[in-house]
């Protein structure tokens, strides 16, 4: 009997994600026809990008048994870089493209070192991870409020008009940032499912002193999660400055929330132990449409917008968990 | 001076000759001006910062006495805070405070003032009356006004518009309501009012999602020019720049600039100036630089700015 309880469980944690997706769809189309119209489903997959490809880093982190709160300021941090670095090099290189490929590479630097310097302070000098990432989330937030002057940092028209392409191009109909959401989740799918990194990752979030014991290099493993968690933070810049080809202190505001929500909705333990890519994808999404659903009608009063947020995010975690389930006499 | 006013419209005008028509002497015993302002978390608080610092700057170069100590704050209580430290640690003899919620600051300014300290708040008001010294404030009634009265003539034989609002403030209340009133009557239909924070990644959300859901959409009111900003790249990917115009407010330089350039996407713009807090500043100041009465309320005007006038509110150096 208590087996047959488990695997019944366990199906439900996989699925619970997947229902409360299906349920806001049908949600969606119910409240306006526009909600299932080509466009708004492409606007509603392009936009969960961001979150999304954060929240695939996120994932690693949580798995592994720590938190990274820095992610959305250190977003802002690497398009304020990426806008100064095309800008500044504007006079120097003719090519517009090699220009764009300079400004990500940098992007992708300044992310993995980012995350590499998380990692350390939390591995080496044993610091909490939530007060290492409360600490450099201030400091990447003060820096590209510095860097704008308190206003906004603007990418020069010319770069914009070329790199805007990577943000509302398409390929197949699809947009770029969906087709770069969807690569970063089969990667990060495989790592975390199909490596010996993604058993280190589950085993460390599980018991860190056994996993130490069972002589996987915990430090290494940590360090690298967090390097991995900045690599997504940047290809999630790369998608963003081309859209409105601006940075600002206000860029990036609650993302790191926002990413530990959709790793929690999508049946990632918070505590560690356990995370799930595809549930992170789905929690990705489900935050997006919330959002979009809000907007597509004027039944709910602007003002319970946070109201409405926050219960579905309950329900969402609530399905997911299956809590009911135990509970229900058998 | 170099702070750039539409309109200084004075409840007396009469103190206007008085104020810029003096002489201003130095003066020889010590003061120190207190101001308190919000941090720089969106566009037109990043102008508030750039303006403050700046006079800042000038006020203490010309004239050597003056000591002025400048904090910003990222939340109401936080700004309380800093008003007990400029009292108890920097002994001010005047505050400039632009509150962060007039509520929640009514108490705390109140404080202030009865140590017998100079009392000037900016843009937004107390919840008590009396309180102040002297009000500097833009009007956002006006703002609202001006941008319904806008969009009413432009589409006086009727249209549909949508409107994106800010952070639900007193402010964003203020400027919402006096642009429902002036709209009224006309016929011209809002089809539906949302928050777009004032910040460029909400105002292109929202946008995006009234434009999957409105087939006819003939103006927008963004109400703020970092919502704008938003707004005009969402119309751009929905290809409908043709079918619609924006009217944003605040006076960033880059719709300034739009405007100048005849855009028609962005044909006017209506004015809230940052500056308001160098005219606080300067006002302030005076009080210990001359006799001359400044004690009242300054309202500053919220014009129209199109293609004609637009050069007089170009400031390509501020950072809003």
């Amino acid at each position: 009997m208590p087996e047959i309880k488990i695997t019944r469980s366990i199906d439900l944690k996989t699925a619970g994600p997947f229902v409360a997706l299906i349920a806001l769809f049908i949600l969606g189309a119910f409240v306006n026809d526009a909600f299932l119209s080509s466009g708004n489903l492409s606007n509603i997959l392009a936009r969960s990008s961001f979150i999304g490809i954060v929240a695939i880093g996120a994932t690693f982190v949580i798995t592994a048994g720590g938190i990274d709160l820095s992610v959305g300021s250190m977003a802002a941090f690497i398009s304020g870089c990426m806008i100064l670095i095309m800008n500044s090099l504007m006079d120097k290189i003719e090519s517009l493209p090699v220009l764009i490929l300079i400004a990500i590479f940098a992007s992708a630097l300044i992310g993995a070192a980012a995350g590499c310097i998380n990692g350390l302070l939390t591995t080496k000098a044993k610091i909490e991870a939530f007060i290492v990432t409360l600490g450099t989330m201030g400091i990447y937030r003060s820096l590209i409020t510095y860097m704008a002057d308190g206003g906004t940092l603007s990418l020069n028209f010319t770069v914009g008009d070329v790199y805007s392409e990577v943000y509302y191009g398409t390929l197949l109909g699809v947009p770029y940032p969906v087709w770069v959401f969807l690569c970063v989740a089969i990667i990060g799918y495989v790592l975390l499912n199909k490596t010996v990194f993604g058993r280190h990752c589950f085993a460390i979030g599980s018991n860190e002193k056994v996993a130490l014991y069972s002589a996987i290099h915990v430090d290494r493993v940590k360090t690298m999660t967090y390097i991995l968690q900045g690599i997504c933070v940047s290809i999630a810049t790369i998608i963003y400055v081309p859209r409105l080809g601006s940075a600002s202190g206000q860029t990036g505001v609650l993302w790191e929330l926002e990413a530990i929500a959709a790793v929690i909705i999508g049946g990632t333990m918070l505590k560690g132990g356990y995370g799930r890519i595809w549930g992170t994808v789905v929690g990705a999404l489900i935050l997006t449409l919330i959002g979009n659903i809000l907007n597509l009608t004027d039944m709910i009063s602007n003002y319970l917008n946070g109201a409405v947020q926050g219960i579905i995010v309950i329900a969402a975690v609530y399905l997911q968990r299956g809590a009911w389930r135990k509970r229900a006499p058998t | 001076m170099n702070f750039h006013l539409g309109r200084l419209k004075l409840l007396t005008p009469s103190i206007l000759a008085a104020v810029f028509g003096l002489s201003i002497i130095a003066s020889a015993s010590a003061q120190t001006i207190g101001v308190s302002i919000p941090a720089a978390t969106h566009g037109w608080a990043g102008g508030l910062n750039f303006h403050a610092e700046e006079t800042k700057k000038r006020l203490e170069a010309a004239n050597p006495g003056m000591k002025i100590v400048l904090l910003t704050a990222n939340s109401a209580s936080e700004q309380a805070n800093d008003l007990e430290d400029l009292v108890a640690i920097h002994q001010i003899d005047a505050l400039v405070v632009l509150p962060f919620e007039s509520a929640p600051l009514t108490g705390p300014v109140r404080n202030v003032k009865r140590r017998g300290i100079f009392v000037t708040v900016v843009d937004r008001g107390l919840s008590e009356e009396g309180i102040e010294d002297v009000y500097v404030a833009g009007n956002n009634a006006e703002l609202g006004q001006v941008s319904a009265k806008y969009i009413k003539e432009r589409l006086s034989s009727g249209g549909n518009i949508v409107i994106l609002r800010g952070i639900p403030t007193v402010i964003d209340e203020q400027r919402f309501d006096a642009f429902i009133e002036e709209i009224e009557g006309s016929n011209v239909i809002v089809l539906d009012d949302k928050h777009a924070n004032w910040n460029r990644d909400d105002g292109f959300t929202v946008m995006q999602d009234f434009l999957a859901r409105f087939p006819k959409i003939d103006a927008v009111w963004a109400q703020d020019d970092d919502i704008a900003i938003g707004v005009i790249q969402a119309v751009r990917q929905a290809r409908r720049q043709d079918e619609l115009f924006i009217v944003g407010g605040g006076g960033m330089k880059d719709i300034v600039k739009r405007v100048m350039d005849g855009d028609k996407l962005t044909p006017v713009d209506v004015l809230y100036p940052p500056s308001m807090i160098a005219t606080a500043m300067e006002l302030t100041a005076l009080k210990f630089l001359s006799n001359a009465p400044i004690n009242g309320d300054y309202i500053l005007g919220s014009p129209l700015i199109t293609q004609d006038n637009a050069e007089d509110y170009y400031f390509p150096e501020s950072p809003f």
